[in-house]
């Protein structure tokens, strides 16, 4: 971590997004994080993603549960609204929240502790639900906050920092996320950002749950020989099957691909991801072949990153449940508060 | 592009770039920090090892330092450079017994210099202490040059020049005053010298050869070369001016010239330039100070004819002129649109000056080029006589005085060489030493925070009592409280950050770190290509790349924007493998004193760094 605060000066000709901001005033508070944690590049590439698209720093919802990646959220967007919940609950604070205003952008951020672990519950009804939401792990393999012992998403075989080997076999959110029938599912690097970026855009345009698992090296507790969440060992096993351009509505698309390389996905809002697809039979509409593919190079212990799956055709939560299109505080009180009259006539209703 | 070396000097040496900037190459960002510290004496030495009148030029230095300074790049205003090395000067104690000592013994060989001025007094500076016996030839009756009888004693006290001048002179220099070389031949033919070193500056005024300029003498005695002029007044010789004074020329002579008519009597001064402002060749700062004594500068007035009335000077007839400029500021097209006469009292003429140099002979050996300037190597400062060499304005026509100081260092490098039989052109390197400045995990040896506040302005004599005298000193000093600041807006660019390719796990985190966006990992490329390609596109073609070897992972390359780096160690905080560290780069510039072994010299030294 630094000590010194990040100075204000900025680079006299940093571009600016449509707001007429710079990605510094994306920024947050001062990380705490170890130096080189890879947390603090998911930070970055978050910053860089909502300062490309000009969303308003105050309509961005940061939630959180806790754990090394749960304090990732007091780093960017200082001035969006932010929850730190309780250890794995943040998907219910998430829902509450995005029940009562569907006009703002919510990002979850969330660890393998706290995703795979204790919220392993909130982490699959989320996706069931398709909340409308970005979901990103930081992924490291390790519950670093509490000095390194392995978490469930270790794989068999890793070393933690003082030899001990992992026994259990680990859950993969990415294949877990695949079978409930999540809409937007991605695997990323932290030291990967121009895949990550778009990535991100993406996820926070999808009418729905998107989920971005990122591998996130600890470089104090796994970051060593032995470590299969090492920056060295993601970099020698990096298996990218597309690499996602995301094309907001106003923008024109430019880009072109042979046939057959590319291939443009259209969001409901009118954005679209263009993914160069690196694999050529790769297919992210076919949840079953991502699966099968997923699953035959885990066996030869790859990750595969890019965008894995995206159904843009699934009701989201809104839909399902018939929630308010008009944020509840911008409800008159009459609305959202029946009174004790209207409390007697609903209860009737039961009676 | 190929790995950047780092072992070679030129690269961290024009990283700071102030140094890089200064002729004389002073260490300005370690004497800043020495201020920082209220080490004044240390950082006064620090000063003096290059610029050997660190209170003289904190005050009239022409500053080549400030506009390069990289606080410019990221704010408006450069740290006020000049004014810091005054406050070294100011508050130093007695630097004496620090100074470089005169061997007893000396070692037979004898140096003469024309010229009492800073080129002279440098090569004295340099080889009195290897033993050299030096003489300097002086026409005034006090030595200084144009620092003396050029720059008013309201902008440099005399007790200052004095001062700085007597550190010198105390070495033993056979000053002889009053004694202008009037032959070169006869000085060399006295075989009383090994070699000699011209310094005699460049004391010739322009003049502006106008109708009316050849009238009668009473209008002769009206019309002043500039220079001229105010040696007259440094001497006393002259008292007065009349009451309105046109100066022609916006250079700093100009500025000098119009300020002192204020202090001599006169009430109405207006500065004559023929071109637009961004023309004047004269320093903001000395613009500024004019214009705040009420001096008019009138611009696109070309001077026609001197008007002469009833056999005195009535005014002068100008050309009022217009001018077409393109985008850069470049003249496209000039018109004149008429006449204006200005009537004055006085004209003082600040359109140049050159060297001339009537005394040395035809057919000596000493060539010279169709203006009358002497073919002198840019390097060694030889003639084509090889035992007699130039510096200072005498050699290629008037800079200033930090460049008379350089010229002076190098020419002593020569003149060792040449007297001890050594090839004068085999010049000693610039070497370079890097050490970190880290501390423990989280701390520097140095201030790494960025100061966001702005450049102090200097605190100046009140206007109604600065023309009491003409010897009142304008320019006050900072304050403590200014001191403080000023110091700490120094960005510290001698604190390099240094990489190692081979300790990177392309992380991330310094790129995603840097206030400035200075860092990129990236593939490698030709210059013109990665220059486009980095985080913020690296505009400014000045400040160099660096460029790491290959990394491990990806086979990338780190490359680093030094334009406006801010050296706040963040990077080097947040690499997890110390790839980064910040190291304080030593820039050594060779002296005279360095082609003796050490043990040779006597002079104590204290250790600064």
């Amino acid at each position: 971590m630094s000590f010194i605060a990040k100075p204000k000066v900025a680079h006299p000709s940093l571009p600016r997004n449509a707001l007429g901001l710079t990605r510094r005033d994306y920024e947050g508070g001062m990380s705490t994080l170890c130096a080189g944690c890879g947390h603090d590049s998911v930070t970055a590439a978050i910053v860089e993603a909502i300062w490309e698209m000009s969303i308003r720093p105050e309509q961005l919802v940061k939630l959180s549960g806790i754990g090394c990646s749960s304090k990732t959220t007091a780093y960017f967007d200082s001035g969006g609204h932010g929850f730190n919940s309780v250890h794995g609950r943040m998907p219910s604070i998430a829902t509450g929240a995005i029940s009562a205003n569907r006009d703002l952008h919510y990002v979850g951020v969330s660890g393998d502790g706290d995703t795979l672990s204790i919220g392993f519950g909130q982490f699959a009804h989320a996706i069931r639900r398709n909340l409308n939401m970005l979901y990103i792990i930081e992924n490291n393999g390790v519950y670093g906050l509490t000095k390194g012992q392995f978490s469930a998403s270790a794989d068999i075989g890793t070393k933690a920092k003082r030899g001990e080997e992992n026994r259990q076999p680990p859950v993969d959110p990415v294949l877990t996320a695949l079978t409930l029938g999540g809409s937007f599912i991605a695997r990323s690097f932290s030291g990967d950002k121009e895949q990550l970026v778009p990535l991100i855009m993406a996820g926070l345009r999808h009418r729905g749950f998107a989920l971005i698992d990122v591998l996130s090296p600890c470089v104090t507790f796994n970051d060593h020989q032995g470590s299969t969440k090492s920056y060295s060992f993601i970099r020698e096993n990096y298996d990218a099957v597309v690499h996602a351009d995301f094309i907001a509505p106003a923008q024109e698309i430019t880009a072109s691909y042979a046939a057959g390389e590319a291939m443009s996905v259209a969001m409901h809002d009118g954005s679209r991801i263009l993914l160069r697809k690196l694999d050529p039979s790769y297919d992210p509409t076919d949840r079953t072949r991502a699966y099968a593919y997923l699953r035959s190079r885990l066996a030869q212990g790859e990750y595969v990153t890019g965008l894995i799956h995206i159904d843009e055709s699934s009701p989201d939560f809104h839909e399902v449940s018939g929630s308010s299109t008009t944020p509840m505080n911008q409800l008159p009180y009459a609305r959202l508060s029946p009174g004790s009259e209207g409390l007697k006539k609903i209860l009737n209703r039961y009676r | 592009m190929q790995p950047t070396d780092i072992r070679d000097p030129g690269h961290f040496h024009r990283v700071v770039d102030c140094q890089w900037a200064c002729p004389a190459h002073t260490d300005v960002p370690e004497y800043i920090r020495l201020i920082a510290q209220g080490k004044f004496t240390e950082a006064y030495l620090v000063n003096r090892e290059s610029n050997v009148f660190p209170g003289i030029l904190g005050r009239v230095c022409d500053r080549p330092c400030e506009p390069a300074c990289r606080r410019s790049r990221v704010e408006a205003e450069p740290v006020a450079i000049c004014r810091l090395k005054r406050v070294a000067a100011d508050h130093r104690d007695d630097v004496r017994p620090y100074l470089p000592s005169v061997p007893a013994q000396k070692n037979g060989k004898r140096i003469a210099c024309i010229g009492a001025g800073p080129a002279s007094l440098t090569v004295a500076n340099d080889l009195m202490p290897l033993g050299y016996e030096v003489t300097i030839f002086e026409k005034w009756g006090t030595p200084g040059g144009l620092m003396r009888t050029n720059i008013p004693a309201f902008r440099l006290p005399e007790g200052v020049l004095d001062e700085e001048i007597g550190y010198i002179l105390d070495m033993g220099v056979d000053l002889r005053l009053g004694s202008p070389v009037t032959s070169m031949e006869r000085l060399l033919a006295g075989g009383e010298f090994d070699a000699v070193f011209v310094g005699s500056g460049a004391p010739k005024g322009k003049d502006l050869d106008l109708p009316g300029r050849r009238g009668p003498k009473e209008v002769q005695d009206h019309i002043h070369i500039g220079i001229d002029w105010l040696e007259s007044v440094a001497f006393e010789h002259v008292k007065s001016i009349g009451q309105r004074v046109l100066i022609i020329g916006v250079g700093n002579t100009a500025m000098d010239c119009c300020r002192t008519s204020l202090r001599l009597g006169a009430s109405e001064v207006k500065v004559m330039a023929r071109k637009p402002r961004g023309f004047f060749k004269a320093s903001d700062w000395e613009l500024e100070d004019a214009e705040e004594e009420n001096v008019e500068i009138i611009v696109n007035h070309a001077p026609k004819a001197f008007v002469v009335e009833a056999g005195r000077l009535a005014g002068m007839l100008f050309d009022r002129m217009e001018y077409d400029l393109d985008a850069d500021g470049r003249i496209l097209a000039e018109r004149v649109l008429g006449e204006e006469m200005i009537p004055c009292d006085d004209v003082i003429l600040a359109i140049g000056q050159e060297n001339a140099f009537p005394w040395i002979e035809d057919g000596l050996g000493i060539e010279f080029d169709k203006w009358h300037v002497p073919k002198v190597d840019p390097v060694t400062f030889q003639s084509s006589l090889p035992q007699v060499f130039f510096g200072g304005d005498a050699a290629f026509g008037p800079k200033n005085i930090i460049w008379a100081v350089e010229h002076g260092h190098q020419a002593a490098i020569s003149l060792h060489k040449y007297c001890q039989g050594l090839p004068v052109a085999d010049r000693p390197p610039p070497m370079v030493t890097l050490s970190s400045r880290k501390m423990g995990l989280h701390e520097w040896s140095y201030k790494n925070d960025y100061n966001p506040l702005e450049r102090r302005t200097m605190p100046h004599v009140a206007l109604k009592e600065r023309f009491k005298k003409v010897d009142i000193e304008v320019e006050l000093g900072f304050t403590a409280e200014q001191v403080e600041i000023e110091v700490q807006r120094c960005m510290n660019c001698d604190i390099q950050t240094v990489f190692d390719a081979r300790l990177c796990i392309e992380c991330d985190a310094c790129i995603d770190i840097c206030p400035m966006d200075c860092l990129t990992m990236t593939t490698n490329a030709p210059e013109e290509e990665l220059r486009s390609k980095l985080k913020a596109p690296a505009l400014n073609l000045d400040q160099p790349l660096f460029v790491s070897s290959p990394l491990q992972h990806t086979g990338r390359v780190m490359v680093k924007d030094e334009d406006v780096c801010v050296h706040c160690s963040l990077c080097a905080e947040r690499c997890p493998t110390a790839a980064w560290d910040m190291q304080k780069s030593k820039i050594q510039i060779p002296y005279a004193s360095d082609e003796i072994p050490p043990s040779c010299l006597t002079h104590k030294t204290r250790k600064t760094a």
